[in-house]
């Protein structure tokens, strides 16, 4: 704020300050709820924590009891803290044969190893010791093939894990394009020409997203495998635009409507177009709702599991239900679908993050505005 | 001179012929590709699963689908382990869009205020909704587990002394619950936090200045403004909880025994498990959405109450 001596007596008053707000009892009552605040972020992230932590834990280590927290590099970050000496009965540190104490694991460290990460991208195949002994000498493996070979495994192939990701990529990106499209042309429609019977068109169009999926599902894997669509891109793309397009109809008539219909008229005087108007006036002002509703229709594509378990089996399968169905021979790989489920999340939360202005104000219009 | 033969340029050009689309095409033109997805993506599946609720088929068996009137229904709806179902999920809806309701808005009053990195905390609380369901129900499942899993850990109660969250019937929906109010009171915040911050400031100041207590500015103020939203977000979440199924089956499912087996789950397994039970899994996909629809219409109409009033 200016001093009062630069800007006089007279100087016309531009801000004020609720008396209230400033109130040494209303700071720290902020300041409680930031420390509040924190506390919840690290409660409601543990179980993503968790997942992270996972990601970088070899197999025994992911089920060890009890469970282990802190990881550690070997000779590196925190292993002073984590290696201990281990003590004979009496208490004294057991020494080894070259003289130094000999070290040991507390209960809650673990190294971090990557072998989850390599064990997604890869199929792999179990050695017998005498094999594992033989490939560790030979010298033509990479690092790759040696975080797994130490587990006595071998790397037999590239895994199906980029295929459905690239699946999920294509599936929830097209989709989520072509709802968002699509919907912003019906919005417009909606919320600027006199359409006859205008609320049963919306009602209608909301109603679609109250249907359990099983009810669409059946009939919808019947004509899919009627028009050979069934396991296709193609079909899974249509189905999900379809699902987006209920939230986002209502989303973006929400915003649209928000804009003063005078800018377009002006346009539309000035010598613009109808087309060009949407274009240049109207586009422009409803990118908050295009990306708030972007948000929302991605979330839902990217994550959506039973039309994907139900509607293909290989070619179109995303990565939800590959997620779940990861089995490692003999028991759960944890590390792999925790890989799996970390490298699945990033996508989202950085365009989440990237949009997040928008997102806040997104949600308020279409739920207010009605 | 000039000026006419620059009108007259201007006719020529693109610009000029675009115009010649009428608003009535171009309102047709848009609103068109909707109409034609949501026609044949959902009201051909409707009526045709209303067509095969009335029949006795299965999609793997290749015989015709036989008519057989409203016997599916009555099968149905004379199953009293449907009605157990029924009741079960209508305890995990109230359960966990109750708590949803509480958590979501008392976090939202929290957040609410700015303060340093705020909106970011306020991101970071989203995170779990973006995470996908099915994911959600797996990991937890690990966190649950009474052996390695952390949470008994973090509780003080190592094995063998933690119960199996999972595999005792009186806790499984309760887990089930517990999962579900961690993935989506973020979403009842946001809707929350968008209702807070539309709240005018000078209700709030004129409140200020008649020294009226924190506690009334709640009651009076607060509440009843965010009121609308959180009925949107308390019906969204009330129809997905009649839907609920990704999480379940990750967690437990549907088990232990029968202690979770939600209607979205046991419909799940009639038409897609087993005999493939085409018909009766119409029949009773239809009972739900029946039922989905009265509530929603319950709320709606609550809802335009609170409007009316407000």
């Amino acid at each position: 704020m200016a001093k009062f001596e630069e800007v006089g007596p007279h100087a016309p008053i531009t801000e004020s300050i609720r008396v209230d707000l400033v109130h040494p009892r209303a700071r720290l009552g902020v300041t409680i709820r930031a420390v509040v605040a924190v506390v919840i972020v690290a409660i409601m992230l543990f179980p993503v924590i968790w997942l992270a932590l996972t990601m970088v834990k070899t197999r025994p280590d992911a089920v060890a009891v009890p469970p282990k927290f802190i990881p550690y590099f070997p000779e590196g970050l925190l292993s002073d803290w984590c290696m201990v000496p281990q003590l004979n009965k009496d208490g004294t540190p057991k020494l080894g044969k070259d003289g130094q104490p000999v070290l040991k694991e507390r209960d809650v460290c673990f190294d971090v190893t990557l072998e989850g990460i390599v064990g997604l991208f890869f199929e792999r195949r179990t050695l017998t010791p005498a094999q594992q002994k033989q490939y560790m000498e030979s010298p033509e493996f990479g690092w790759a093939d040696r975080i797994l070979l130490r587990r006595g495994l071998v790397i037999t192939g590239p895994s199906e894990f980029v295929d459905r990701f690239r699946n999920s990529l294509i599936i929830a990106g097209t989709s989520t394009v072509l709802a968002v499209t699509f919907g912003l042309l019906a919005a417009y429609a909606f919320s600027r020409f006199d359409i006859q019977g205008k609320p049963d068109f919306l009602f209608f169009i909301l109603s679609t997203r109250m249907l359990p999926p099983v009810v669409v599902t059946i009939p919808i894997f019947l004509m899919y495998r009627q028009l050979g669509i069934y396991d296709t891109h193609i079909g899974m793309i249509l189905l999900y635009t379809v699902f987006n397009l209920s939230l986002s109809v209502w989303l973006l008539k929400g915003f649209l409507d928000e804009i003063p219909k005078e800018y377009e008229e002006a346009a539309l005087v000035d010598g613009y177009s109808r087309m060009q108007a949407f274009r240049k006036v109207v586009l422009p002002q409803a990118a908050t709702g295009i990306a708030a509703t972007t948000v929302f229709c991605l979330i839902f594509a990217w994550n959506e599991y039973a039309f994907s378990l139900m509607l293909t089996s290989d070619v179109a399968r995303t990565m939800p239900p590959s997620i779940a169905s990861t089995q490692g021979a003999g028991g759960i790989e944890w590390a792999i679908i925790a890989t799996a489920s970390m490298l699945f999340l990033i996508p989202v939360v950085v365009i989440t993050f990237a949009l997040r202005q928008h997102l806040l104000r997104g949600v308020t219009f279409g739920a207010i505005r009605q | 001179m000039t000026a006419t033969t620059a009108l007259q340029a201007e006719k020529v050009t693109p610009r000029h012929r675009v115009r010649r689309i009428s608003d009535k095409t171009i309102q047709t033109a848009f609103i068109l590709p909707t109409m034609v997805l949501l026609i044949l993506w959902n009201i051909f599946p409707l009526f045709y699963s209303l067509y095969l609720s009335f029949t006795e088929y299965s999609v793997i068996s290749g015989a015709p689908p036989r008519w057989v009137g409203f016997e599916n229904y009555r099968n149905v709806l004379s199953d009293p382990l449907i009605w157990k179902y029924f009741a079960l999920t209508g305890r995990f809806a109230l359960l966990s869009v109750g708590l949803q309701t509480i958590i979501g808005f008392a976090m939202a009053m929290i957040v609410r205020a700015k303060f340093r990195g705020s909106g970011f905390i306020t991101t970071l609380i989203l995170i779990p909704m973006m995470l996908s369901p099915v994911v959600v129900g797996k990991f937890w499942a690990m966190i649950y587990n009474p052996t390695f899993g952390p949470l008994n850990y973090l509780l003080g109660m190592p094995p063998p002394r933690g119960p199996d969250w999972l595999a005792n019937p009186e806790f499984a929906l309760w887990s089930v619950v517990l999962v579900d109010v961690w993935m989506w009171s973020p979403f009842v915040m946001l809707l929350c936090l968008s209702g807070l911050k539309a709240i005018p400031e000078y209700l709030y100041e004129a409140a200020a200045i008649d020294r009226a207590s924190a506690w009334f500015q709640f009651w009076r103020i607060t509440l009843p403004q965010v009121a609308p939203l959180l009925m949107i977000a308390i019906l969204f979440r009330t129809i997905e909880a009649f839907k609920q199924f990704d999480v379940v089956m990750g967690l437990t499912g549907g088990g232990p025994g029968d202690a979770t087996e939600l209607i979205a789950v046991k419909l799940y397994r009639i038409a897609f498990l087993g005999r493939f039970d085409t018909g009766i899994a119409s029949a009773f996909a239809y009972i739900v959405l029946i039922i989905i629809i009265a509530i929603s219409n319950l709320y709606i109409r609550y809802l335009n109450r609170l409007r009316g009033e407000a």
